[in-house]
């Protein structure tokens, strides 16, 4: 009988151009996704002379640096040199670029499925970690450097040891008011950020599958944060729905590309280095509490107590604790809030705008807050369903898309000492800003920290209202 | 790049773990051209504390950091940081992948240790900076009269000894590039795009 086979084995083989006897693979790479912060590769290859190998394959987006206000003019040189920078690299190599006032612009991890550059089984390579959300689609989607970017660049291709691989199984169903958001920061805390270092993560359960493509996005992209070289889930019905007529989605070979997405699944039986199994109705809206993302609980708990833990762990959640500006043993709901923030690659689409809005709904914030839509189109059609209205009418403001207030690099800043209630991916120290004092959560759990002026549990404000 | 087989150099303590790449460097200074050198950014926001390790001991070359050192961005410019400050080792019990796979494509060494190996070089560490040799030949670490093993990807302590340059090496295979692309293109037609708008 034939070897069964894991997805990533499957993935693997159909790009492996060779491997070395050192076990190093020569990777054909299908998609590559530049931005601003791809200038030191850009750098590189002027400075050895080199072309862009494969032009046709190569995505230029601005939205690291695009501010997300007040665009026609921008003010801070340095953030328009970095984007005219992109301009002119994408024009001297003849790259298709989404730039800052094009219909198509956006978070580059949010415009990729959108146009349907991203496919099931592509190898998409980014200069980004959070390249892993492309796995959604059951792609071989991870994060290189700026060395590895000029390499893909010159040469459209990558070299890479096959990581090991790891199932996370989610059994059961989601309650309400609970996402793929708390799924992810849930085995995170679990794990570790270190959790999953060296693995690609296949996302597989009954609460995967129910997940939309959005919600298995927003998964993927967060598997970078327990460490993982990337995520995947196997492509189906949701993954074709979503993609049928995107721009760039194959048209007259829809039929032939979907009988071959069809059998990139792991086959039935195939062995996992690690798996790794929970329960998704034991999940609770989770909110992180520190400065790193496995630092995070159930929003029903009680911060951590350094002087209850080992010596060595006390140190860790004692620098966090001082940091976040904590007192351990206090519950967390409760923790008063100086702002929010509704957007990036892990969630600003669609949904999670809708998830927000449903929760906000008429109502006035205690908190000033700033709403970033993960690209010109989620901003477009969130206009076009009234959503913006319901963040103004909360007193948010709503802003263009970009990666805005999660990186720290365009403008949108958290002040020092400022606490954030953020649905972003990365609650690191000055993550948002200097000083900034970030807590991710879903952004259902934002919306509702934002009317409360407090970390609060979303499943408050449910009630009749369906989750 | 250079290639190099031994590092003699001082090592400095710093007794945390995740120390990921956006304190290593603050997303703030990316903008800056390589040339403009990286080191002065290096955990720019800790060292405004006086007491910080680097502040106080300037002349160090080799890190001993905590668990899941580079946790977190893509961003090669915390390798830079790292480099331009002097730095041409980490040694930690583990490293962020991508953080480690930067470093070696720029003669940074990822030196994994056992968690115990880690706890001893602190203890050793711990008043102060001291001398240290890295053989990458034997892959070990000495200090004084005493010796710890480390990891490392053997395709990556490759890479560091002779300096190579993935580009050229990859260059070599051009033709076999070459016809898995058009095979690619032959089997699979739909995956070289053409916007149908």
């Amino acid at each position: 009988m034939s070897k069964r086979r894991t997805m990533l084995d499957k993935l693997w083989r159909a790009h492996e151009i060779l491997c070395r006897e050192d076990g190093i693979s020569l990777l054909w790479v299908d998609r590559h996704l530049v931005h601003e912060g791809s200038h030191h590769a850009f750098a590189k290859l002027t400075d050895r002379d080199l072309q862009v190998a494969r032009p046709d394959l190569t995505f230029a987006v601005v939205d690291h640096y695009a501010p997300t206000r007040d665009r026609a003019r921008i003010a801070d040189p340095k953030i328009a040199g970095m984007i005219d920078t992109l301009r002119k690299n994408a024009q001297a190599h003849r790259l298709r670029l989404f730039d800052l006032h094009d219909q198509d612009q956006g978070i580059v991890h949010v415009i990729g499925p959108e146009q349907g550059l991203t496919l099931p089984g592509l190898l998409i390579n980014c200069g980004d970690s959070h390249t892993s959300t492309h796995g959604a689609f059951g792609a071989l989607a991870f994060g290189i450097g700026a060395t590895e970017v000029a390499h893909v660049l010159a040469t459209q291709t990558v070299w890479q040891r096959k990581p090991r691989t790891m199932r996370i199984t989610l059994n059961g169903t989601l309650g309400p008011g609970v996402t793929a958001k708390d799924i992810a920061l849930n085995w995170i805390a679990a794990l570790g950020t270190g959790g999953a270092q060296g693995h690609a993560v296949e996302y597989a359960g009954s609460a995967v599958q129910a997940l939309s493509m959005e919600g298995r996005m927003t998964l993927c992209n967060l598997s970078i944060e327990g460490g993982a070289r990337l995520g995947m889930i196997a492509p189906d019905a949701t993954t074709f729905d979503y993609l049928k007529e995107r721009p760039f989605a194959p048209d007259l070979d829809w039929e032939a590309a979907v009988t071959t997405w069809s059998t990139l699944a792991s086959d039935e039986g195939a062995i996992f280095d690690r798996d790794v199994t929970f329960d998704a109705a034991e999940i609770a809206p989770t909110v992180t509490w520190g400065t790193s993302p496995e630092q995070a609980l159930p929003v029903t708990a009680t911060l951590p107590d350094p002087t209850a833990v080992a010596p060595e762990k006390a140190k860790a959640i004692d620098a966090a604790l001082d940091y976040m500006g904590l007192q351990p043993g206090r519950p967390l709901e409760g923790t008063p809030i100086d702002q929010v923030f509704i957007g990036s690659c892990t969630n600003g689409r669609i949904e999670d705008l809708r998830a927000a809005a449903a929760v906000l709904a008429g109502q006035r914030a205690k908190v000033p807050g700033l709403v970033a839509p993960g690209s010109a189109q989620v901003k477009a059609q969130a206009e076009q369903e009234g959503l913006d209205d319901v963040f103004k009418t909360a007193g948010l403001t709503w802003a263009a898309s970009g990666c805005s207030m999660c990186v720290g690099m365009n403008g949108d800043l958290v002040a020092a000492g400022k606490r954030c209630a953020s649905s972003t991916n990365r609650n690191f120290r000055g993550r948002q800003g200097p000083g900034a004092r970030t807590h991710l959560m879903s952004p259902a759990m934002v919306a509702a920290a934002a009317l409360t002026g407090t970390i609060i549990d979303v499943r408050r404000f449910l009630g009749e209202r369906a989750a | 790049m250079a290639g190099w087989t031994i590092h003699q150099g001082r090592a400095v303590h710093l007794g945390l773990d995740n120390i990921d790449t956006d304190q290593l460097i603050p997303a703030r200074f990316m903008s800056t051209p390589r040339a403009e050198g990286y080191g002065q950014f290096l955990l720019h926001d800790l060292r405004s504390d006086p007491e910080f390790p680097l502040n106080r001991h300037r002349d160090v070359s080799i890190l001993v950091a905590g668990r899941n050192f580079g946790t977190g961005s893509s961003r090669e410019a915390a390798v830079y940081a790292l480099f331009d400050a002097g730095f041409r080792a980490v040694i930690a019990p583990s490293f962020g992948d991508i953080f480690a796979a930067n470093a070696v494509n720029n003669g940074l060494l990822p030196a994994r240790v056992s968690d115990d190996a880690q706890a001893e070089l602190a203890a050793f560490l711990a008043a102060e900076p001291a001398e240290i040799t890295i053989d990458l030949n034997t892959r070990t670490i000495a200090l004084d009269d005493r010796t710890f093993p480390f990891d490392v990807d053997e395709s990556w302590r490759t890479k560091l000894i002779n300096g190579w340059d993935d580009i050229d090496l990859t260059r070599q295979h051009a033709d076999k590039i070459a016809a898995f692309a058009a095979c690619r293109a032959f089997s699979e037609p739909w995956v070289f795009p053409t916007a149908s708008d």
